[in-house]
């Protein structure tokens, strides 16, 4: 089965670091704040100036003043902290962010990343923070469905939207694999039990190879 | 004697010329000088410029200066959210023209502007198509490309408390882009939720220092 949405944010999270200062991109990255595991302090960073993002508020505790760079109401940790945009992205640019978890439409394997838009003339492009994120992170790692709803892989020998850095994913969290970025191009390190690895290839554009130690890919119901 | 309260609206954005390049601060609407973006309809001017993170949600605040159709062009992040459908129907009829900014460029653009500083060199979207046209260099093995400085005639700002030297602070995740504008424009505008006495701020806590404020409007919440 392949992982639901949730279930990627959750094995995404698995991998963050005790004491890591990490950005969560709009969309899918933002659901891994929800599966911090219990035994690390993590600190979440917004790119509207918030260091220490908190769980979502309940319901009588929502403050317009605090939202996240999705726009939704958050809650901020003990010992979290404000900054005004310009030191939030000394933050992002300067590499003091360990990493940032960010949404995609495509990567190559290369380690391109596209996500900022598709050139669809209905729809005016919007790149917010992303060029900065994808240049600036100590490590960027991905998080996205393996292919579009219509079959259209998502993981490429060349990007076909327009970049929004080149060369810089480094991990693929996907519902059907965690894909490392190497000089050599994919390397599958885990991958869904009731899935062969001919049938992940077909469903990826670019050419992938499993690691010698490739194990299983698998999440609670959470 | 140093007082920048104003008493009215009106007053607060007296003066905005045609043409002018209006520093909007906010993201999403935390932060967001609603108030005083409606005063400019009031005011009149036109043919004007938008440095705003967002292009305005709904049909109040920024995006109904934008739907007067007196914004020719806004330089922007992320233009298109929920709710954005002003900005959505103006670009959709060629009404509007979008210059599109990494958003900690257009930031760091206005803070160069108010360090009084030329520009800077970038890695940000060197291999992209936002870095098409600008100055490429190589420092030390990895390329840049030329940002130029971003400077506005007015900034609307929108903050928590002033005093009448027009010191301000700002409430959690609503600071964003206001302490930068603030500085980066010939005239500093500030809607304020209380206007306290002179003192009554800890120093410790002033965010922006009303050397960079010209004007503070009491807009209660």
């Amino acid at each position: 089965m392949p992982l639901k949405r949730r279930q990627i944010a959750w094995r995404a999270a698995q991998d963050l670091a005790d004491g890591a200062y990490v950005n969560l991109g709009i969309g899918l990255p933002t659901l891994v704040s929800d599966f911090i595991p219990a035994d690390r302090e993590i600190v979440l960073h917004s790119e509207n100036g918030v260091l220490g993002v908190g769980p979502a508020p309940g319901d009588n505790e929502v403050d317009w003043d605090l939202i996240n760079a999705g726009k939704q109401p958050i809650t901020l940790v003990t010992g979290g902290s404000y900054v005004h945009h310009t030191d939030s992205f000394l933050m992002i640019r300067g590499g003091h962010l360990d990493l940032a978890l960010l949404g995609a439409f495509e990567v190559s394997e290369k380690g391109d990343l596209a996500n900022w838009t598709t050139d669809d003339p209905g729809f005016p492009p919007g790149v917010g923070g992303a060029m900065d994120l994808a240049v600036g992170a100590k490590e960027i790692r991905v998080l996205v469905e393996h292919t579009t709803k219509a079959g259209v892989p998502r993981i490429r020998r060349q990007c076909g939207y327009p970049l929004t850095a080149a060369g810089v994913v480094r991990r693929i969290y996907t519902d059907l694999a965690v894909i490392d970025v190497g000089p050599e191009g994919f390397v599958v390190r885990e991958m869904v039990e009731d899935l062969d690895f001919p049938t992940l290839q077909a469903k990826t554009e670019a050419t992938l190879r499993a690691a010698p130690d490739l194990c299983a890919l698998r999440a609670p119901a959470v | 004697m140093i007082d920048k309260r104003v008493r009215s609206l009106a007053d607060a954005v007296a003066g905005i010329p045609d043409g002018a390049t209006i520093l909007c601060a906010g993201f999403g609407g935390a932060g967001l000088p609603d108030a005083l973006c409606e005063a400019v309809i009031e005011q009149g001017a036109r043919d004007l410029t938008v440095v705003a993170n967002n292009a305005g949600t709904g049909r109040t605040g920024l995006a109904a200066l934008l739907a007067t159709g007196r914004v020719k062009r806004i330089i922007c992040s992320f233009p298109r959210s929920s709710g954005s459908v002003v900005f959505e129907e103006l670009y959709a009829a060629g009404r509007i023209e979008l210059e599109l900014a990494p958003q900690g460029i257009i930031s760091e653009r206005m803070r160069c502007a108010a360090a009084g500083l030329g520009g800077f060199y970038s890695p940000v979207s060197v291999g992209t198509r936002l870095a098409e046209g600008k100055e490429h260099r190589e420092i030390d093995g990895r390329m840049y490309v030329l940002e130029k400085p971003l400077k506005g005639d007015v900034a609307l700002l929108s903050a928590d408390r002033s005093d009448r030297w027009g010191n301000l602070t700002y409430r959690k995740s609503a600071r964003n882009f206001n302490p930068t504008m603030a500085m980066a424009a010939s005239l500093s505008v500030a809607q304020v939720r209380r206007i306290v006495e002179l003192g009554e701020i800890d120093p410790e806590m002033v965010i922006t220092p009303g050397i960079f404020v010209d004007r503070v409007v009491h807009v209660p919440v």
